[in-house]
């Protein structure tokens, strides 16, 4: 009893699968022409003159600050519940 | 710092996804353009949120198997977070569709049910906020968490594929996504949505230490 259960299980699953193949045939690839489609407006200005690195430097240098921030938070956050260990005990 | 691996793990994926995500090639795709770049930030979004919110359902089946404050401390805290990365998921949702689909809001099916199941969840902190008597509310709470998430895995992953949406991976195409294929985008998305929800994770975890801190002042006024 419990064999035919285990087949009849895995029969599905097979079954979902190979539909989901089918249908998933419908999905829109990337193909390599897709990386080098001129015909295609992107940001190639800012790539060629490099101000792009000014941009992805000024959000890197928000985001180290930020989780500097929240290291020292936790950091606090760990001072305060060593304190609240001690003065429990005590 | 042993046990604070993940935190630096977490900043480094993020710091990767920043670069990786606006430096590397894209596949130069009509319509989207440069936006597809969005894809590593929006869509980390609606995965982390789902993984946050699981862990908070977890936590308050835990809770109802064994009651204790600190599950329900921790299932509330994690659904913070989650709701936290749907808020935003749907705000960068909206800048990305005014570009890319024409306006803000277009009543996609995978929309109207991102902004029903928040409301789902706004009822949840709602109804805790409603209820006076500790156990009551831990208690109630958590069995309402457990209809919220099994509200929102339907209304969010299976409804929006049995008609059409402008979301890619919809309209009974069972796929997350149709760029999903591509390698390269691969190589920056899976780390995206693992830095993101690794930074929900530690935020969750500094508010779920804090409130710690605040019951055990508030135990010992007493």
């Amino acid at each position: 009893m419990k064999a035919l259960h285990t087949l009849k299980y895995w029969t599905i699953l097979i079954l979902l699968s190979l539909s989901l193949q089918a249908i998933g045939q419908e999905k829109q690839t990337i193909t390599a022409t897709d990386y080098s489609n001129q015909q295609i407006e992107m940001a190639d200005a800012m790539r060629s003159n490099g101000k792009i690195y000014v941009v992805v430097s000024v959000i890197l240098i928000l985001f180290i600050g930020m989780s500097a921030y929240l290291v020292i938070l936790d950091k606090k956050v760990t001072a305060l519940e060593k304190k609240v260990k001690e003065s429990a005990q005590a | 710092m042993a046990k604070n691996w993940w935190k630096v793990l977490t900043i480094a994926l993020v710091l990767y996804t920043l670069w990786a995500g606006l430096m590397f090639q894209v596949p130069r795709l009509a319509i989207l353009n440069e936006t597809i770049r969005a894809m590593h930030f929006h869509v980390p979004m609606w995965f982390g949120m789902v993984i946050l919110l699981l862990i908070s359902v977890v936590y308050s089946i835990r809770y109802l198997a064994k009651p204790s404050d600190d599950l329900d401390t921790r299932a509330i805290e994690f659904a913070n977070t989650g709701v936290l990365f749907g808020i935003l998921g749907i705000i960068t949702g909206m800048a990305w569709a005014t570009f890319t689909w024409g306006e803000p809001w277009s009543n996609d099916p995978k929309q109207n049910a991102a902004a029903i199941g928040l409301l789902v969840y706004f009822a949840y902190f709602i109804l805790r906020n409603a209820l006076e008597d500790p156990q009551q509310k831990a208690r109630i709470s958590a069995i309402y968490n457990i209809f919220a998430f099994s509200v929102l895995i339907p209304i969010l992953f299976i409804l929006p594929r049995l008609t059409d949406s402008l979301h890619p991976g919809n309209g009974g195409n069972p796929g997350f996504n149709a760029y999903d294929l591509d390698s390269k985008l691969r190589l920056v998305f899976y780390p995206a949505v693992i830095a993101w929800t690794l930074l929900g994770v530690w935020m969750s975890t500094l508010r779920i230490r804090t409130k710690n801190l605040q019951t055990f002042l508030n135990d010992s006024e007493k």
